[in-house]
């Protein structure tokens, strides 16, 4: 327990941090949300100046902070000049469309990564896992955004799937079967550019830790004592391949959501990402602190949870909290 | 010695990638801002051996390529006439490397033009645009990348070295850049740097900041290397006969982390090649008409271009073999340094 208090304690110290960083790089920023208003001869200067006096925008910055942090505590985490509203319900709609896709790219891609890896690893070497190798590093080799235009490129030119959005124009229309194949046939190309972008990485790790493990004394043991393979790899090397693994999957989130970020972007997935891209053009300041922190929170939250699973996976970590 | 040999394979490679981009006027056969507004959208036109009376040409031609009847941009190839393409011809006038004046180029044809991928809206040349727009990628990638391991080493040594309180504040500071997904750090911190500025100020800004952000892992990577040479034998003796602290880190300590530093330069490369790509084809990073790998891509986020011109997409294609280039190199950078690091520890058993 001490172990999973200690991590969450981290967690919130980085997200402190990141908050603090945040608004240190806002204030550094040359140019508001309300600049192109005073450019405008049909809005009255007072009238800009009240409204940078409403928002605050002309206070200092530990006054901007803490009141920022009042609103967070609020459940609103600051005010969007463009949208005239609270940013954390814009915000919520957002980032529940980037979990949506980011959660079932990577269970998707863990789905994918372990059998294959486990698979190559046994044949370390050989031909297929040779083969297996090339095709990683081809994978590894194109960029995100190449992949996802191309994606793109193919979708367009075959009409197989829809090219962008999440939803068709009569969604509202559909029967909720209907609306969950809807959803499904939209998230295929996004999610398929996600899953492909991450990967290579996945397979490559699974492949060299399982490799590790298979070299170990006790699995000889236990293959001398006549245990099918099929058991001796997914129940005995897998659990002892897994530490380094588990680790991974916390990150692997983290480079997710910065893949998902662009692939968002590209294949206009109404998530998190165009949020973002949106309001670093229009300079709307808090909804940029917003999404920057919300991002970190689903990284800390893999982080958090791939902690959990290591606490539940490794009775060393557990032992290691009893006798501290 | 095989790792070795891998590694120069690997830059050699790289070598000659580069050196062509390098030498982007002399490969491309037209200035990357040069328009031929008569023909835009003009797709690759294909190399041919026969031409259409049956005969075997020596010399690879094209053909020119005229409206289809009836279509505003449908193209098809003008069979009259074959086209050989003329290997280093006289051309459009150029400097190469920036200073040498010079004239000659590649390929051209005379009388026609040749667009071997294809010309943009505005009719320019993809090909000549990919070739110069690598040169702002990739010198983007390469600034981006000693800046940041000027930082990391920077910071890594401080912390590693003097430890302490200052080690513990820096350290903390690192998990907390690394702890932010990094492109949305980048966006983050482009977000509130002036947006629409010239293309050279736009190339140095996103520099600085693709430079900036990543700077954590390498300096705790340079941190652990410094944490361990610093209680090696050697050092501790040069220590004993009243080394400094300046002569120890320069002469003694740095020097130990040149393979650390030398892998995370094989690996940041290519991730800021990326990195500024991704932001210019956002429009975040360098504007038209300078290319760049980025904004040559940025025209596909139109639906009708990505509909009709799939051959918008082929630079996206180019860029793989860089890309494979650094990756190999890391890769055979991390081999040697593992192979190097099991040589050492059964050296230390041995003696």
């Amino acid at each position: 327990m001490r172990y999973l208090l200690r991590r969450l304690g981290h967690a919130l110290f980085l997200l402190a941090g990141v908050s603090m960083l945040a608004f240190l790089f806002t204030s550094l920023a040359p140019g508001t949300y309300f600049d192109e208003m005073r450019l405008n001869p049909q809005i009255a200067p007072e009238t800009v100046a009240a409204l940078r006096a409403q928002y605050g925008v002309d206070k200092p910055l530990p006054v901007r902070y803490l009141s920022w942090l009042n609103s967070v505590l609020h459940g609103e985490m600051g005010f969007s000049f463009a949208y005239n509203s609270p940013v954390a319900p814009l915000l919520l709609v957002r980032a529940r469309n980037t979990l949506v896709l980011t959660i079932t790219s990577t269970l998707l891609a863990w789905a994918i990564a372990l059998p294959l890896g486990i698979w190559s690893a046994e044949r370390l070497g050989r031909l297929p896992d040779r083969l297996l190798s090339w095709g990683t590093a081809m994978l590894l080799v194109i960029p995100d955004l190449a992949l996802a235009l191309g994606l793109l490129v193919f979708a367009v030119r075959t009409g197989w799937f829809p090219t962008g959005g999440m939803a068709s124009v009569d969604f509202e229309t559909l029967s909720s079967l209907n609306r969950l194949r809807d959803l499904v046939l939209h998230m295929i190309l996004p999610v398929t550019a996600l899953v492909l972008s991450s990967l290579p990485l996945l397979i490559r790790h699974v492949r060299a830790a399982v490799a590790d493990v298979l070299n170990a004394p006790f699995l000889l043991a236990a293959v001398g004592h006549g245990i099918p393979r099929r058991t001796l790899l997914y129940r005995h090397a897998l659990p002892a391949a897994a530490n380094p693994l588990i680790s991974l999957f916390g990150f692997s989130i983290g480079v997710l959501l910065s893949g998902s970020l662009l692939i968002e972007v590209v294949m206009s997935w109404p998530g998190l990402g165009p949020l973002l891209l949106e309001s670093i053009l229009a300079r709307d300041l808090y909804v940029v602190v917003g999404g920057v922190l919300f991002s970190t929170l689903f990284l800390v939250g893999g982080n958090f949870l791939a902690d959990l699973l290591l606490y539940w996976a490794d009775p060393r970590i557990r032992t290691e909290g009893s006798t501290q | 010695m095989k790792a070795r040999r891998t590694i120069v394979k690997w830059l050699i490679t790289l070598a000659v990638l580069h050196g062509i981009v390098l030498c982007a006027g002399f490969f491309a056969p037209y200035d990357p801002g040069e328009q031929d507004r008569k023909s835009p959208y003009l797709p690759p036109m294909r190399l041919h051996l026969l031409d259409s009376n049956g005969h075997v040409h020596a010399r690879p031609f094209v053909y020119s390529l005229k409206l289809r009847e009836g279509s505003f941009d449908q193209y098809e190839e003008d069979t009259a006439e074959p086209r050989p393409l003329k290997f280093f011809s006289r051309g459009t006038y150029y400097r190469l490397l920036g200073f040498l004046p010079s004239r000659w180029h590649f390929f051209g044809a005379e009388n026609a033009r040749v667009y071997l991928l294809g010309t943009d809206a505005y009719g320019r040349d993809q090909l000549s645009r990919l070739l110069f727009g690598g040169q702002v990628s990739l010198l983007a990638g390469l600034l981006g990348a000693g800046i940041t391991l000027l930082i990391g080493l920077c910071v890594g040594a401080v912390a590693g070295y003097y430890a302490g309180w200052t080690d513990s504040l820096l350290m903390r500071l690192a998990e907390l850049f690394l702890a932010l997904p990094w492109l949305y750090l980048l966006f983050a911190i482009r977000a509130f740097l002036p947006l629409a500025v010239s293309p050279l100020k736009a190339f140095f800004l996103i520099i600085a900041v693709i430079g900036l952000v990543g700077w954590a892992r390498p300096a705790r990577l340079v941190r652990g290397v410094v944490l361990s040479a610093k209680e090696r034998d050697f050092v501790r003796a040069a220590r004993g006969f009243g080394a400094t602290n300046g002569y120890l880190l320069r002469r003694h300590i740095l020097p130990e982390t040149s393979s650390v530093l030398l892998t995370q330069a094989a690996i940041l490369i290519p991730q800021y090649v990326l990195a500024e790509m991704t932001l210019s084809f956002l429009g975040l990073g360098v504007p038209e008409p300078v290319p760049s790998w980025g904004n040559l891509l940025s025209s596909l986020q139109q639906y009708s271009v990505l509909v009709s011109y799939w051959w918008m997409y082929l630079p996206a294609l180019a860029m793989a073999p860089f890309f494979l280039g650094y990756l190999g190199l890391a890769s055979s950078l991390q081999e040697r340094g593992e192979a190097y690091r099991i040589e050492t520890r059964s050296l230390g058993n041995l003696t």
